[in-house]
């Protein structure tokens, strides 16, 4: 009683930047906005709540572009454990509008599906702000509260289809692994914290200092943390969800998964190494190294088997995720600056590429209604734009220039010749290879596209909705922009400074 | 090097002009195929325009030199900037690709291959176009990347769409093998980009510093550019996927494949390869120039061979590419000359060879040796034209394939400082065997398809040579014939631009 009494007397009110937390705080309105809504409209009226959505998307998009363009680029809350600097503004930013294509391509999916629409924009909603807040967490319990805050939601997402076992399967998979990834990195969590005394991550770097009493409970907590997050980005062998939860979940949802949910793990592991454990570089950066190049391999190698679209994408996602992990495997040496700015450089391009992947397979399986790849077959002679929409999204993921994919293995290659040790140059040969067999797989749906017949005979022309046909506008445009244009994207990926890294 | 401004907008547009015909292309509707050929063709008639204008304004006193310059922001934050321009060597490749695409188009006007679709068709072909003359003129290694990239796709779709049977098969081949090439190409860029200070993508800034980077470094360097440019040549042993794509390819794929692309991997070596990592060339020579004889044998064994008069041809490709990359493997003016000159005349002669099979395949509907013969009674035109471009291509004197064959083989005598001299020697002559067996596939095919009586009940219809054929096939032959006859046209404009890039050797 005393004691509690004496704390509530020592407590002093945080001073709150409110103009750092307004993109926080207008999803936090929109979501409440979403679910209110929802329970005062009629079945007829509910495609009011796309339109909101999408609009608190936009809406929180304006605070992070203020916030940008302002002179006060870092801005550091509640003692550092919540800091809003420019990485976390680009990340914000990629998270809201990869939101909102998600939105367009969930719009139509969702109106016919019958099921609980309201739920799914909050759940949406919901999980985006868990996101939000990972970009800006830089503190343990803020790094765990906002994890647990964008998966819980992404669980029941996976799950939204209640009467299909396989959306079943795909949520409860997704969420026996994703909690124990949970357990694993608390566990490495309280470690950091039992050595550090503290959970803020900056204090955490201070603490795991090469010179000083470096052992195996540093080592240890290090490599749970990373394995934590190496479920989250399904990094191999911690990827086994993915593919059931990809096929399993309705298609915006995996895309939502594969894009948003992939890039805020992203995060959480660049703030982790980059700020927490800087000088433990010599216990994550070959485990990096070794998770990259099992990513890469494994996931192609599996690739290249699979005859449904959606378990391709899945575990080419998984590859793409190899290639990310590829420049952090440098991240600790004299190349952590490029490595960074490659990171994010690969998650721009890529999320742009594969919502614009997920947008041309939404489409034409509307017409389909399957999910194997011999169902595209002819689709280029029937449907010339979807065809050529789906080579391009697809040559930009096999990293061909002039489309936007080539920018970001162009970086992480980078990245890893800049470091120019004789480890980063086996994993650039072991990347390069990675991704000629890559495009064994992205070849082959190519194939498929223009020069196999239909199947059939079904010519019957593509009905796409309009929210759809934005999405493809957007994406296609990107794509194509960062491609011959990759000035663009590399200023995002420059202007991404992170604080607390590189000794800054 | 010396670097001239004039007129720095000429190589942009003629480069970028096939793009414009694609964007007018794209909102040309599918159905009007009239307007769709007429667009195709005023493009790239337009696009030879400029290439002429380009020949024109060219101080052939100074070919030696840069010219065209031009320089642009383009990618700061990772230093590659948009720089291109032309000096004697690209300038050939440059307006033979430029005509080559022209030639096509007037080709494809009634020769539109199976399932048909122009619109698609000509799209891919103006913009292979841009690839093509975009990698000639490149002058910075991220752009040149770009654009040797930007070839893959259009002639990926080309041969799998309009290809013959097994054609999927062929283009997936194809595409993987150019790719794993390019993606270890890239890494050597980043490579040496790095151990040159990280100061500039330029072509001309690091064939300046190149040579300063010690020399086990330039060993590896040159191996990752070696796979990426020997698999686009094709070289033994990374050519197996030539006859696969040639035989597969339409016509026009396998014309602009042996005319065009082909010479990508071997200006690769000539531009960058070499001049750039001097010391690793000297190194890697003597390996290059086996290879090389190797190819030669090989193909020209490949060619006895055969059963398909266009497998024939493809594999002949391989042995001729050897003999290019023999020239280049001395590393001296005399032998690069030749293989530069070797590049345009192969690329006029088996591009002329790859039409000709396709028209023999539209009158015989077949190619297999077997069942062609006496041609030359049932299309004495036809056959003519086959029999001038065999023996120009097996190399005879007064024809252009003597010009790239010949002095690549004498150049052999005499390699560079520093190179063995008795192993070229032994490689002259394996060269010199491969130009007899070359004589003897060739001559071999033309007596089995020309002479002799026709063949087979259903060829009644055989036609001789069409209008069309003949305004696509005579600027080629006429040029076969001019370069055989006065092979100084060419090589007053290659030589002062080989010097330059061979000074490393000390000429």
């Amino acid at each position: 009683m005393t004691l509690s009494l004496t704390l509530a007397a020592g407590w002093v009110a945080p001073t709150i930047d409110y103009h750092a937390l307004a993109p926080e705080i207008v999803l936090a309105i929109g979501l409440t906005v979403v679910l209110l809504v929802d329970l005062f409209t009629t079945e007829r009226n509910k495609w009011l709540l796309s339109v909101l959505t999408g609009f608190s998307l936009l809406g929180a998009v304006l605070p992070v572009l203020t916030l940008m363009l302002h002179d006060n680029s870092v801005r550091s809350l509640f003692d550092g454990r919540y800091v809003v600097d420019e990485f976390s503004l680009v990340m914000k930013g990629l998270f809201l509008l990869a939101g909102y294509v998600i939105v367009l391509l969930s719009t139509s999916h969702v109106e016919e599906g019958d099921y609980w629409r309201g739920e799914y924009w909050f759940l949406l909603l919901s999980s985006l702000l868990g996101m939000m807040m990972m970009a800006s967490a830089r503190d343990l319990v803020s790094v765990f509260v906002a994890l647990e805050f964008l998966s819980i939601p992404a669980y029941m997402l996976a799950a939204w289809r209640k009467r299909d076992v396989k959306s079943n399967e795909a949520g409860v998979k997704y969420f026996l692994l994703g909690v124990f990834a949970s357990a694993v990195m608390l566990y490495g969590m309280s470690m950091l914290y039992g050595v550090a005394n503290s959970t803020l991550l900056i204090d955490i770097g201070k603490s795991i200092d090469l010179d000083g009493a470096f052992g195996a409970v540093q080592a240890l907590a290090i490599v749970f943390v990373v394995v934590g997050f190496a479920f989250k980005v399904s990094a191999v062998p911690f990827h086994t969800w993915a593919p059931d939860t990809y096929e399993g979940a309705p298609t915006p949802v995996t895309a939502f998964l594969s894009v948003a949910s992939k890039a805020a793990g992203f995060t959480a592991l660049v703030v982790m190494v980059l700020t927490a454990f800087p000088e433990g570089r010599d216990v994550w950066q070959p485990f990096i190294w070794g998770l990259s190049a099992l990513t890469m391999t494994v996931g192609n190698l599996f690739a290249l088997r699979q005859t449904n679209f959606v378990r391709m994408i899945a575990y080419s996602s998984v590859s793409q995720g190899g290639f990310v992990l590829m420049p952090l495997a440098v991240a600790g040496g004299p190349a952590g600056e490029s490595a960074l700015r490659a990171v994010v450089v690969y998650l721009l391009v890529y999320a742009a590429t594969n919502l614009g992947m997920f947008a041309v397979i939404l489409a034409v399986s509307r017409k389909t209604r399957s999910g194997e790849i011999s169902s595209l077959g002819g689709l280029f002679s029937y449907a010339p734009a979807m065809g050529v929409l789906l080579t391009l999204f697809l040559a930009s993921l096999a990293g061909i220039p002039p489309l936007g994919g080539w920018i970001g293995k162009f970086s992480a290659f980078q990245a890893l010749l800049t470091d120019a040790t004789p480890w980063a140059y086996v994993l650039a040969i072991i990347g390069a290879v990675n991704s000629v067999i890559a495009f064994g797989y992205y070849g082959n749906i190519m194939r498929e596209v223009w020069m196999r017949p239909v199947p059939h005979g079904d010519t019957t022309p593509i009905v796409t909705p309009s929210s759809i046909q934005i999405a493809l506008g957007i994406t296609a445009v990107v794509t194509l922009l960062f491609g011959i244009l990759p000035g663009i994207v590399l200023r995002f990926g420059e202007m991404a400074e992170l604080l607390g890294a590189f000794g800054g | 090097m010396q670097m001239i401004y004039d007129d720095n907008w000429v190589l942009s547009v003629g480069t970028f002009l096939p793009m414009l015909g694609v964007l007018v292309l794209l909102i040309t509707p599918k159905a009007n195929e009239a307007a769709i050929k007429l667009v195709a063709l005023i493009t790239s008639i337009a696009t030879v325009v400029v290439g002429a204008f380009t020949l024109f304004s060219f101080n052939f006193d100074k070919a030696g030199s840069m010219q065209f310059v031009a320089e642009a922001e383009w990618i700061p934050l990772i230093k590659s900037t948009y720089f291109i321009g032309v000096d004697g060597i690209s300038l050939p490749l440059y307006l033979l690709s430029m005509v080559i695409t022209l030639l096509v188009v007037i080709y494809s006007l009634d020769h539109v291959p199976s399932p048909g679709n122009p619109k698609a068709f000509f799209i891919l072909m103006l913009i292979l176009q841009t690839g093509m003359a975009g990698t000639f003129i490149a002058q910075d290694l991220i752009l040149f990347f770009v654009f040797f990239e930007l070839v893959l796709l259009p002639m990926f779709f080309m041969i799998g769409v309009w290809g013959g049977e097994q054609r999927q098969y062929a283009s997936l081949k194809f595409f993987l093998y150019t790719m794993f090439g390019s993606a270890l190409m890239l890494v050597a860029f980043l490579a040496i980009f790095f151990k040159t200070g990280a100061e500039s993508f330029s072509i001309p800034y690091l064939v300046e510093n190149g040579a300063g980077i010690a020399k086990n470094v330039q060993v590896w360097i040159f191996a990752g550019m070696f796979v990426g440019f020997a698999v686009k040549v094709p070289m033994f042993p990374f050519h197996t996927w030539l006859p696969d794509a040639h035989t597969q390819a339409p016509t026009q794929g396998s014309v602009i494949l042996a005319a065009v692309l082909l010479k990508l991997g071997t200006y690769g070596f000539v531009r960058i390869a070499i001049p750039m990592l001097p010391d690793a060339a000297l190194e890697w020579a003597p390996w290059i120039g086996g290879l090389a004889v190797i190819g030669i044998i090989y193909g020209a064994l490949g060619c006895l061979a055969q059963t398909d008069m266009k497998r024939l041809i493809a594999f002949s490709s391989v042995a001729h590419m050897g003999f290019v990359m023999l020239g280049i493997s001395t590393l001296t003016s005399f032998g690069v000359n030749a293989a530069v000159f070797g590049m345009v005349a192969h690329g006029l002669i088996t591009g002329m060879l790859f039409f000709i099979a396709g028209s023999v395949k539209e009158r015989y509907h077949t190619l297999e040796i077997n069942k062609l013969g006496g041609m030359l009674t049932q299309a004495p035109r036809l056959g003519w034209i086959l029999g001038l471009c065999t023996m120009a291509s097996l190399g005879l004197p007064g024809l252009a394939g003597f010009w790239g064959e010949f002095p690549a083989i004498l150049s052999a005598y005499n390699p560079a400082d520093g190179l063995n001299v008795t192993v070229y020697r032994v490689y002259m002559v394996i060269a010199a065997i491969g130009t007899v067996l070359a004589a003897g596939y060739l001559l071999w095919l033309y007596q089995r398809t020309a002479f002799g009586t026709p063949k087979g009940g259903d060829h009644e219809e055989i036609h001789d040579v069409t209008t069309r054929e003949w305004l696509a096939w005579v600027p080629m032959l006429v040029a076969i014939v001019v370069f055989g006859v006065v092979p100084n046209l060419l090589f007053s404009i290659i030589d002062p631009a080989v010097q330059e890039t061979l000074r490393a050797f000390g000429g």
